[in-house]
């Protein structure tokens, strides 16, 4: 009977069509043009490559040269691995205390979650006023604490520092609530056997929560790590252009500083194929260290 | 309750490390707010009193209204993510439609596409697509319509992949028996789309609108590109214009955050049951 109403194919077409043409005309199309630029020479934005690069490579030896590609490759992978253990870590320690209490748990689920909906230039914005050298909110904290000097946030060394934690902190709540519900899901009847036999508290999570975890935790990873790929606004809104002294970029406000400031704008495109191939990479990287296991 | 505990040291300590970090949550949004009714000098001296009394004032606000064209803002913020959200469910849910109920040749080569899609970074399609507009003439014109239709459309597209497969998902598990009887009554496919579909889809769409708005409202990257002249900045690109211009204006740039900040939090506490399943229904995209 169902087949008997979509015998007829012509309707899937037109309603497929405008979806395809997004996609093809506004992803597809400009993705392979944006391979082809990284060959072309193009020093302005919106205008038509008309000649080749020469050597047609020429941006692909000088990324091999260029230390700023370094630094910014090397900044994103310290900024998986912060994501990865401090987003992933903390809200697993989060999800397991939430789940043994009582009262609060949804209280705890808003909390968590909001910094994830306001926007991260606005939270840059904030932070900027946080780190303040004279005197934000940290140097005010830690001067009634005691400390007598105040602490250049966004100085060279612990620039990354101050780039990366508001960008940990601000997606905790996001693996959090992931982790919550994939904690619901595990029966009450588990925990209960296990308290009758005797097992303590941190048994109970280390013996039934965990383990059962395992593939939401994985799924979380996956998520973090390619997330990581896309951090953009708040470093570019706390460290325009890299600063200090280039040394806070990340491939994705590098890409944007040669295209935007710059103006040279194959080289951005150039820098775009390489976010690309980073990211299939560590995409099948992480696949494979965090393979789902079946239970 | 099985889980329900008397009161434990353990239990004691549990509850002061999730305080702790509520507290690290809201207490930035507050210290925000406190300052920004606060004179500059009055923040750097002691940011923790609260603006109480002489240390009252409201002029930062009056300066980021004068500065800032703050309405302005919300217009186009407001106007792209909304086109952006009611655009992406009508034609994703369109299309997701035919995934789901339609067997045809090449649907496996349809479905790797749109996996494919969602793959793309903003980054890798963003030089070549401001290209591309700009050569139709939409980019970059002295029209305020034209720019707002040129971020538009590579956000539609960014979210399309996204929306079609959580909707194909729903869609798929609706019964067909419903279908099946407007069919019998003599619809045919568009109208048991608009009239069967649809409805029964609004939980779907809810999810995915909400998605897709907040992705667009919250983007600065791809709307620095296109929206470039002062009188066109969406909210992300006025904030980010005037932190680099007026970042040491405290009072101010406090006020501002708050400006921005405090309308969000207010509809994420009327809709945060919607805007969780959203948000983390959204995390597979790309």
């Amino acid at each position: 009977m169902g087949a008997n109403i979509y015998r007829n194919k012509k309707p899937a077409f037109v309603f497929l069509f405008p979806a395809f043409l997004f996609m093809v005309v506004l992803l597809y199309y400009p993705f392979f043009k944006t391979i082809l630029n990284s060959f072309m020479h193009l020093k302005q934005l919106g205008a038509t490559a008309t000649e080749f690069n020469s050597p047609w490579y020429a941006n692909y030896e000088e990324m091999l040269h260029d230390p700023n590609v370094w630094t910014s490759v090397k900044n994103t992978i310290i900024m998986m691995v912060v994501t990865l253990v401090g987003q992933v870590g903390i809200a697993i320690v989060l999800a397991l205390m939430v789940d043994n209490i009582g009262r609060g748990k949804q209280f705890f689920r808003t909390v968590f979650f909001f910094p994830i909906v306001i926007s991260a230039t606005a939270l840059g914005l904030m932070f900027n006023l946080i780190f303040l050298y004279d005197k934000g909110m940290v140097n005010q904290l830690l001067e009634l604490l005691g400390k007598q000097n105040l602490t250049d946030w966004k100085a060279e060394g612990i620039a990354l520092f101050t780039m990366m934690a508001p960008v940990m902190w601000q997606y905790v709540g996001f693996y959090f609530v992931i982790l919550v519900t994939g904690l619901n899901n595990i029966s009450d009847e588990l925990y209960e056997a296990a308290r009758i036999d005797g097992a303590t508290a941190l048994q109970r999570v280390r013996y039934i929560s965990v383990p059962l975890l395992h593939n939401v935790i994985c799924t979380c990873s996956i998520l973090a790590v390619t997330g990581a790929l896309k951090v953009f606004d708040l470093p570019w809104v706390m460290f325009p252009k890299g600063m200090p002294l280039k040394s806070t970029f990340l491939t994705g406000t590098y890409m944007y500083y040669h295209t935007m400031e710059t103006k040279n704008v194959d080289y951005g495109a150039a820098l775009a194929v390489l976010i690309v191939v980073l990211g299939v990479v560590l995409a099948k990287v992480v696949n494979a260290i965090f393979r789902e296991k079946d239970y | 309750m099985t889980k329900k505990k008397k009161f434990s040291p353990g239990l004691i300590v549990v509850y002061v490390v999730l305080i702790i970090w509520a507290l690290t949550t809201i207490y930035p949004i507050l210290w925000v707010i406190q300052n920004s009714f606060k004179a500059k000098d009055k923040i750097l001296a002691n940011s923790f009193a609260l603006p109480l009394g002489d240390l009252f004032t409201t002029a930062n606000f009056r300066k980021a209204f004068e500065t800032t064209d703050i309405f302005g803002a919300y217009k186009s913020s407001l106007f792209i993510s909304t086109m952006v959200a009611l655009m992406v469910v009508l034609l994703a849910g369109m299309g997701a439609y035919a995934l789901a109920r339609y067997k045809f040749p090449g649907s496996n080569l349809v479905n790797s596409l749109i996996i494919g899609a969602m793959m793309f970074p903003a980054f890798a399609t963003v030089i070549s697509v401001y290209q591309m507009e700009f050569k139709w003439g939409i980019a970059s014109t002295g029209s305020w319509f034209l720019n707002m239709v040129s971020v538009i459309l590579p956000q539609i597209a960014g979210n399309m992949a996204f929306a079609m497969v959580v909707l194909t998902g729903y869609i798929k598990g609706l019964p067909i028996e419903l279908e099946e009887a407007a069919y019998m009554e003599g619809c045919n496919a568009f109208q048991i789309y608009f009239k069967v579909i649809m409805p029964l889809t609004k939980p779907s769409f809810a999810t995915v609108a909400i998605f897709s708005f907040l992705w667009s409202y919250n983007d600065l990257f791809t709307q620095s590109f296109f929206l470039r002249r002062p009188d066109m900045y969406s909210i992300t690109q006025m904030l980010n214009n005037i932190s680099a211009k007026e970042g040491t204006d405290y009072g101010m740039m406090a006020a501002v955050v708050a400006l921005i900040i405090v309308p969000v939090i207010i509809v994420y506490c009327c809709l945060q049951k919607q805007i969780i399943k959203g948000m983390i229904a959204g995390a597979v995209k790309g």
